[in-house]
This record gives C-alpha cells, sequence and structure tokens, in this order.
C-alpha cells in the first residue's frame, strides 16, 4: 500500500534500529519472546553447567542408586547413584556444542555450494545438485547411522554425519532464493562496478541471503541435537558415563518397566525443551527478517 | 448486440435501488496502526458518485488514493481501520454493515481491477474457467450454459479468438490481454460500481489506450460507474468526467475534466501539472515556477554534429530459441526439420546506429521491441549473437560479458537501472552504494580520499550528506534514484545507458531527476543512450530518437522532427495513443 511516506521518518542507525524491531517482534509476538528467554536458559547451562550443579554427574553413589525426585535430587538417581539434574544440566554444553557446530559446518559447506549451484546454474547446478540427491536417496538417519560406524565413534564424526544429512535441505533453501537473486538490478549493478562472479556471490548475494539461512540454521539445530541424541540412544557416539541426553534416555528406558521413570524422564524432557526452543526461535527469527512484518 | 440486454438488466437493477447517488464518501478518516503509532492515511475525505459518472481520482505515491479506495470496497489491512466518516453505497451504510453483507456487495454490486492483472489471475487455470467460477459463485450461471456465457463475456471485452481463448492459461496471453480477462472477470456479475486501481500501470501506451477505451465504452454501454485511481493527470483527465486531486490523504481539489486542466485552482494541482511531459514544452518547464530560475541559465541546445561518434553499432543481432518451438527430434521422427522461423527468435534484428560524444540518443519503443536487449548487449551484459559494437574505437562486443567486468572499458560505460529500489542492494547504505565502483576500478582503497569523492558526488546529484548513512529501505524513490546515478556517473563514464530510469517515479520526481540527468551531461559531457517508452519524456532530455518495433528500428531522427512530424505509421500510432487531456 502507499505508505512509503512513514518510513522515511525513521531514525538511522544499524544497530539501534535492529534492536528496536527485535524489541516489536518481541513485544508483538510474546513466543518469540518465551523462545528467547529459553535460548537464553540452555545458553547458561552450557555455559555454566560444570559450576553450577550441585553434584559430581560422573560421581556414582551406590546407596543413593534410584532414588525418585526429591529436595536433595531434584529429578531423581539413576542405578549408579548419580544425580540426574546435575547430569541433564552438565549434558547440555555436549549436546549444544553438537548441534552448533555441525550447523556451521553444513552451513559453511551447503550454503556456499546452495548459492553457487543458484547463482551460476549450469554444470555446478547439475553436479551440486546430484551430489544432494544423492543424499536425499538414502533413509537420512541410517545414512548418519552408516556414517558414524564407518568413520569411528567419536563426536566429531558425530558432527559431521549430521552436517551431511542436513546438506540437501542447505543447498536447497541457498540455490532457490540464490537464483530470484541473479539477475536482480543490484546484482546487475554491481557488475558494471567492476565486481568479479565470485565477488558478487561473497560480498551482495550472502549477506541477502543470511538473514534467511539464519531461520534455516535455527531450525536444523533442533534436528541436529535430536540427531545426536538419536545416535547416542542406539550406541553410536557418545560413550557412557559421559552426561549425553539420548544416552540417559537410552539407560533410564531399562527401568520404566519397574517403576523408575523419572531416568528417561527428565533428559527426554530436556530434549523436548531444546527442539522446541530452536524450532519458536525459528519462527520469531523469521519475523524478524521478513520484511513483509517490517511494517 | 450485447447492448440491449445490458440495459434491461440495468433497468431492473436500479428498481430496487433509492434514488441519490450511487455512492457517497463523507468526512472519510482512515487510520493504520503502525509501530510507529497512528498514521492517519486519508483525512476527511468527500466524494459522490451518481449512477453511469466517471470519478478519476490522481494523487502521487501516499497520497492515500488507493487506501481510500479499499476502505470503499472494505478491504483494508487489518491495521487500518475506519476512524471517523461514513460511506454509503447504494443505501447501505458500507463502515457499519457485517461481513457478510459487505462480501455479497463485492464483486455483485462493486468490483475492483488492480494494477498488474497477471497477479490477479490463477495462474494454473484457464482463464474461461476462471470467469465461469465467478458466474457460477454468483448464480449467474448454472453449469449447463456456463461455458456459452464466458464465451460471451470474453466477446464484450474484444478477445479475439474466444472459442479458443476459453481454454487459455495467463501465461499464454499478453500483459494487455490480461487485463482484458480481468476485466471481465470484473464486470461478469455486472455490478454498478467498478474500481480500477492502476489499471494500465506497465502496460504499453497503445495497449493503455485500448484498455481504457473498452473500460469507458463498457460502462457508458451498461450504464456503469466508475473510479480511476491513477498517478496520471492526463489519463485521468482525458477518460473521467470529474477529477479529484489528492494530497498527502486530503483532497486537494475536485472538478469536472476539463477545467482542472483549463484552470487548476490549488497549487498542487498546478505543479503535478506542470511535472506531467506534454509536447511543446522543455526540461525547465517541468519543474515548480519558483525553482526555474536557479538553473535557467543552462539552456538545452540541441547540439546535432557534437563530435566524432563514440558509440558505433552495425547490423546488431541478438537471438534467443523460441519458447513452445516445436522439437527437433520429434520433427526429425517424422522426416521434416525445422526451418530457423521454427526455433529461433530474434529479439534484436540487425540493427545500427551511432551515438556521437555529447549527444543524447533516445531508443523508444514498446515492451518486446528489443530495446532493452540492445541496451543490455551495448553495456556488455549479454553478447550479441552477430554484429559490431564499436565504443571509442574499440570493438568491444568481441569481449565475451563475463570478461569485461575486468575490462578498462567497463568504467567507461555505465548505467542508471529502470527500478532504483531494486537496483541498489538491501544491505549497502547510500555511501557504500556509491563508494562501490570506485573501490573496485577507480583506485579508491577506503579512507579519507574516498569519503571526500563520495560527499563530492552525492553533492552533485543533490543528494543531502545526512542521508548517505542510510539503507535504501530508509530512503525515498527520489533519493534512491539520486543514488543510482551518482553510482553510474562515479567513475566519469563517457556513455551512460538510462533504462527508463524515471519510470518508477512519481511525475514530480521525475521532473526533478530530468532535470538533473541534462544539468550532469552539460557538466561532465557524457552522452546518453536513453532507453524508454515514454515519447514525451525521450523528446525532452534526447537530441535524437530512435524508434523501435519487432527489432528492427522503423524510424529514426531528431526528437522534434520524430515527435511532430512522425514519417512512419507505428510512431503516428504510438504519439496518438499518449492520453490527450481534453483542453
Amino acid at each position: 500500500m502507499t505508505l512509503a511516506t512513514a518510513d522515511t521518518q525513521k531514525a538511522p542507525g544499524g544497530l539501534a534500529a535492529t534492536l528496536a524491531h527485535a524489541r516489536y517482534v518481541i513485544s508483538d509476538n510474546p513466543v518469540t519472546g518465551i523462545a528467547f528467554g529459553m535460548f537464553l536458559v540452555l545458553v547458561v547451562c552450557a555455559a555454566l553447567g560444570p559450576f553450577i550443579v550441585p553434584y559430581d554427574p560422573l560421581a556414582s553413589d551406590t546407596a543413593a542408586a534410584l532414588q525418585p525426585p526429591s529436595a536433595a535430587h531434584w529429578f531423581g538417581t539413576d542405578n549408579l547413584g548419580r544425580d540426574i539434574f546435575s547430569r541433564v544440566v552438565v549434558a547440555s554444553r555436549l549436546d549444544m556444542a553438537i548441534a552448533i557446530f555441525s550447523v556451521a559446518l553444513v552451513f559453511a559447506v551447503g550454503g556456499i555450494a546452495g548459492i553457487a549451484s543458484g547463482f551460476f546454474g549450469g554444470w555446478t547446478d547439475r553436479i551440486i545438485g546430484r551430489i544432494s540427491d544423492t543424499i536425499m536417496a538414502f533413509p537420512l538417519f541410517v545414512l548418519a547411522m552408516g556414517i558414524v560406524a564407518a568413520l569411528g565413534n567419536t563426536v566429531t564424526n558425530i558432527v559431521i554425519a549430521t552436517a551431511i544429512i542436513n546438506f540437501p535441505l542447505y543447498v536447497r533453501v541457498a540455490k532457490s532464493e540464490a537464483a530470484i537473486r541473479r539477475n536482480a538490478g543490484y546484482v546487475q549493478a554491481a557488475r558494471l562496478t567492476g565486481n568479479s562472479e565470485w565477488r558478487i556471490l561473497l560480498t551482495t548475494i550472502l549477506p541477502n541471503i543470511l538473514p534467511i539461512m539464519m531461520v534455516q540454521m535455527s531450525l536444523t539445530m533442533g534436528y541436529a541435537i535430536l540427531n545426536a541424541a538419536g545416535l547416542s540412544f542406539i550406541g553410536l557416539g557418545v560413550r557412557p558415563p559421559t552426561p549425553e541426553w539420548g544416552i540417559m534416555v537410552a539407560e533410564g528406558s531399562a527401568y520404566i518397566v519397574s517403576g523408575e521413570w523419572w531416568i528417561a524422564l527428565f533428559p527426554g524432557l530436556a530434549l523436548m525443551f531444546a527442539v522446541f526452543c530452536f524450532n519458536l526461535l525459528g519462527d520469531g527469527l523469521r519475523d524478524i527478517v521478513d520484511p513483509q512484518r517490517r511494517t | 448486440m450485447h447492448g440491449v440486454v445490458d440495459v434491461k438488466d440495468h433497468a431492473a437493477k436500479s428498481s430496487e435501488t433509492p434514488s441519490g447517488p450511487l455512492l457517497q464518501v463523507r468526512d472519510l478518516t482512515v487510520e493504520f496502526a503502525t509501530r510507529r503509532g497512528i498514521v492517519t492515511a486519508v483525512s476527511k475525505v468527500d466524494l459522490t458518485l451518481g449512477k453511469g459518472e466517471t470519478l478519476g481520482i490522481v494523487g502521487e505515491s501516499g497520497s492515500g488514493k488507493s487506501v481510500t479506495s479499499y476502505t470503499v470496497m472494505r478491504i483494508l489491512d487489518r491495521a487500518g481501520r475506519i476512524a471517523e466518516g461514513s460511506i454509503t453505497f447504494s443505501g447501505i451504510d458500507v463502515a457499519h454493515a457485517p461481513e457478510s453483507e459487505m462480501r455479497d456487495l463485492r464483486g455483485r454490486e462493486m468490483s475492483m481491477i488492480f494494477q498488474n492483472p497477471r497477479a490477479a489471475l490463477n495462474p494454473i487455470r484457464t482463464v474461461g474457467a476462471q470467469i465461469g467460477d465467478v458466474l457460477l459463485q454468483h448464480v449467474q450461471a448454472d453449469p449447463r450454459n456456463v461455458k456459452h456465457k464466458v464465451i460471451d463475456i470474453l466477446k464484450q471485452v474484444r478477445i479475439a479468438r474466444p472459442e479458443d481463448r476459453y481454454h487459455a492459461y495467463p501465461f499464454e496471453l499478453s500483459g494487455g490481454m490480461c487485463q482484458r480477462i480481468v476485466i471481465a472477470l470484473a464486470l461478469a456479475c455486472r455490478p454498478q460500481l467498478m474500481i480500477a486501481d492502476e489499471p494500465t500501470t506497465g502496460l504499453d501506451v497503445t495497449t493503455q489506450k485500448a484498455v481504457m477505451d473498452l473500460v469507458t465504452e463498457l460502462t457508458r454501454e451498461r450504464g456503469m460507474s466508475t473510479i480511476l485511481i491513477t498517478h496520471d493527470l492526463g489519463l485521468a483527465a482525458a477518460y473521467c468526467d470529474t477529477v479529484m486531486v489528492m494530497e498527502k490523504g486530503k483532497v486537494v481539489e475536485t472538478a469536472p475534466a476539463e477545467r482542472i486542466f483549463r484552470d487548476p485552482q490549488h497549487p498542487y494541482t498546478r505543479k503535478l501539472m506542470r511535472a506531467t511531459p506534454r509536447p511543446g514544452i522543455t526540461l525547465k518547464d517541468l519543474l515548480p515556477e519558483g525553482e526555474v530560475s536557479a538553473a535557467a541559465s543552462t539552456v538545452s541546445t540541441p547540439v546535432a554534429s557534437a563530435g566524432e561518434p563514440l558509440l558505433t553499432v552495425e547490423n546488431l543481432v541478438r537471438e534467443y530459441p523460441r519458447q513452445g518451438a516445436p522439437s527437433a527430434f520429434l520433427a526429425k521422427l517424422k522426416g521434416k526439420t525445422l526451418t530457423q522461423e521454427e526455433t529461433i527468435f530474434r529479439a534484436v534484428d540487425g540493427i545500427s546506429f551511432e551515438v556521437k560524444r555529447g549527444e543524447s540518443v533516445g531508443l523508444v519503443g514498446e515492451s518486446g521491441c528489443g530495446k532493452s536487449t540492445t541496451s543490455t548487449m551495448v553495456m556488455r551484459l549479454i553478447d550479441p549473437t552477430a554484429g559490431k559494437i564499436t565504443f571509442a574505437g574499440e570493438d568491444i562486443g568481441a569481449i565475451p560479458a563475463k570478461d569485461f567486468a575486468h575490462h578498462p572499458m567497463r568504467k567507461r560505460i555505465q548505467m542508471v537501472f529502470q527500478d532504483p529500489t531494486e537496483s541498489l542492494n538491501p544491505r549497502y547504505t547510500a555511501a557504500r552504494a556509491i563508494a562501490d565502483p570506485l573501490l573496485r576500478m577507480g583506485g579508491y582503497s577506503g579512507g579519507a580520499k574516498l569519503n571526500a569523492r563520495v560527499a563530492e558526488l552525492a553533492e552533485m546529484v543533490g543528494l543531502p550528506q545526512n542521508l548517505l548513512e542510510r539503507f535504501p529501505h530508509q530512503l525515498s524513490g527520489g533519493q534512491k534514484a539520486r543514488i543510482g546515478i551518482a553510482r553510474a556517473i562515479a567513475l566519469d563514464p563517457d556513455l551512460v545507458i538510462l533504462d527508463e530510469p524515471t519510470a518508477a517515479l512519481d511525475v514530480s520526481v521525475q521532473a526533478v531527476v530530468l532535470n538533473l540527468l541534462e544539468e550532469l551531461k552539460q557538466r561532465l559531457g557524457m552522452s546518453y543512450l536513453f532507453v524508454s517508452h515514454d515519447l514525451h519524456v525521450v523528446g525532452l532530455l534526447c537530441d535524437r530518437v530512435i524508434v523501435m518495433r519487432q527489432g528492427r528500428i522503423v524510424e529514426e531522427g531528431t526528437a522534434q522532427a520524430v515527435l511532430e512530424a512522425p514519417k512512419d505509421a507505428y510512431t503516428r500510432e504510438l504519439i496518438a495513443a499518449i492520453p490527450h487531456p481534453p483542453v
């Protein structure tokens, strides 16, 4: 509509304006505010976990094994008497680290490959497209299992496997966004001012696609955490006694039948909390970066 | 033949409605809730529209002309609301009517045509089916006779071969044809009021004429009332009974069409009129009275023999594979070979012309005539199929487009793009956008020297220094156009290609930008290749004009000769199609 004049009154200023906009989006949609709050809790747990927990997450105390939640042990204790609350909090660092590194890796590789594929088209597009088609042809979780099993049971390999199975997703998003902008006026203008094609890709196309990729990253963070936990659950990747949500659920699952539900429930809830947080955050980020909402 | 039916139908309808004007708007104020508080988009608007009348609402962007009409249809954004005033449409209180009643009213009693006809049509359904849907929904036809009725309607909007076009998809039709389908949709249920929101923006002048003639003819036949929303005062005056001029949400003047041109009362109307390009004036005449004196000394004198040729184009050809061409493989199976005609489409078909140093040449034609393809080839963004492009003595046509970015010639040919918004990187500030060519090819590497040059360029194009740190979305259309120009002249090019640089701007901004371009040309001694569909604008800025049609040059001559004594029939048609206000 014709309300463009209102926009010109807006005060200039990069960071201040962005913060004001973020504040506006959060107040407009309280769910985004909650998501940011949840994210903050996760970050604090990951950063300060070992220093704030009441017990050593690895110290076993057989006298206190299999205790239900109480004032002393908020989430109860497991079969070796370890405090589940401490283990859940400390585990957040490892799970977040796996998610962040795998997402960063797939963004760097898949994002650039996708942009190149959309921007250059032709053979670049064909080769990258076939690679991602090949990856997509496998059941993704089984592929991740195969990669970890083949490369070896380490955290690094979980990160690589998670990145590989997310590769096609990033290629698709980046490719379609780059293809839209391939012949945009400002890209043509950049050509006229003597920018080479690769420079245009990195300095003009990439920054313009970044906001959309950020949303994608937040959404895949949730996936990545689930994937890492899933691999640990079936015994690949992280090994006991390292505290990790997936292993803890796996360990606890044996005790559900006998009535000790808390061992599996609380790490499971933590997992749900993290995935939920990243999904909500993705929705909120989309609102922030979507120009349609910038009224 | 259809006229007879219409009159009867209309008589039956009007007997139900009370007498008096069809639409009456009193003291209408519309507010929008935005994050910066309440914005009043329209304030205290009064309008009366009788049966069979045509009202033109004219204004520049942000004048509230669209908001007014959206409010009449009650299709405002959820952020907008009617703060004050009343809207009465044939006895119904539109402002307070329940939504179910409005839904019934929209489409049957009042309908709307939007700016972009292609966006208004469902791309995956045939146009016949889409018109049929509307008829069925409003019980104007039953499944047995719907096809017959649709073909009738297609005939009424002057679509040739309606039986074939019934099965056509929107993408198979031209822009003008799509707009006719949209008109057919809007008229399918014989509404009493039609609102046309910039119905011809983006269409060629000849198509614009055909569409507007059709609209006026149909409204007259059916006794329909029409509101035409446009930024073009000439168009409104040529096709409307009454013209209402709006500025910043307020009505500044309402008068019969012929009077508004002969005797405009309000200063804003006069400013708009002055800014509208028309025959027999100079660039300076476009500016408001007060602002002429300063630049009046530099009278643009067309210099026919300005100097040695700067750009020579010889037998330039650009071919594209024809879309929907019969497959060569299938043809081979059937044992015949395809002719070149069938597989290849010549967008530019062997044209030759010359641009001298310090000269401005206009390249005029309708969409699809090859003018943009030509300018893009001269710009060296795409490669020609055949022909020669000589620039300053060097055959630049032989350098592949993808290598030209590094060629020293690159900085001597620059371009101002059509859409100032689209051609600026949303993530660059104004200063960064202007600095880009300086950093890449100007030998600058940042620091005070670069800042000084950027400030100098901003001053040259009249961009206030305090706006340099802003991003494109924080600037107005005119300011963005200035950035585009500053970027193009940053490297002191010899030739600047102007690709409809004012097409996306309001007329008053267009007037300023055209004068700026002329002034810069005088100061820097550049040549312009001005690509446009608007003969009047081209005539104002250019020494020579080249008229193109279907990839070929049909006429070439001095601007004055082409505009005043066109030799070719097509040029005459183009000139005749520009709306002439009744004077």
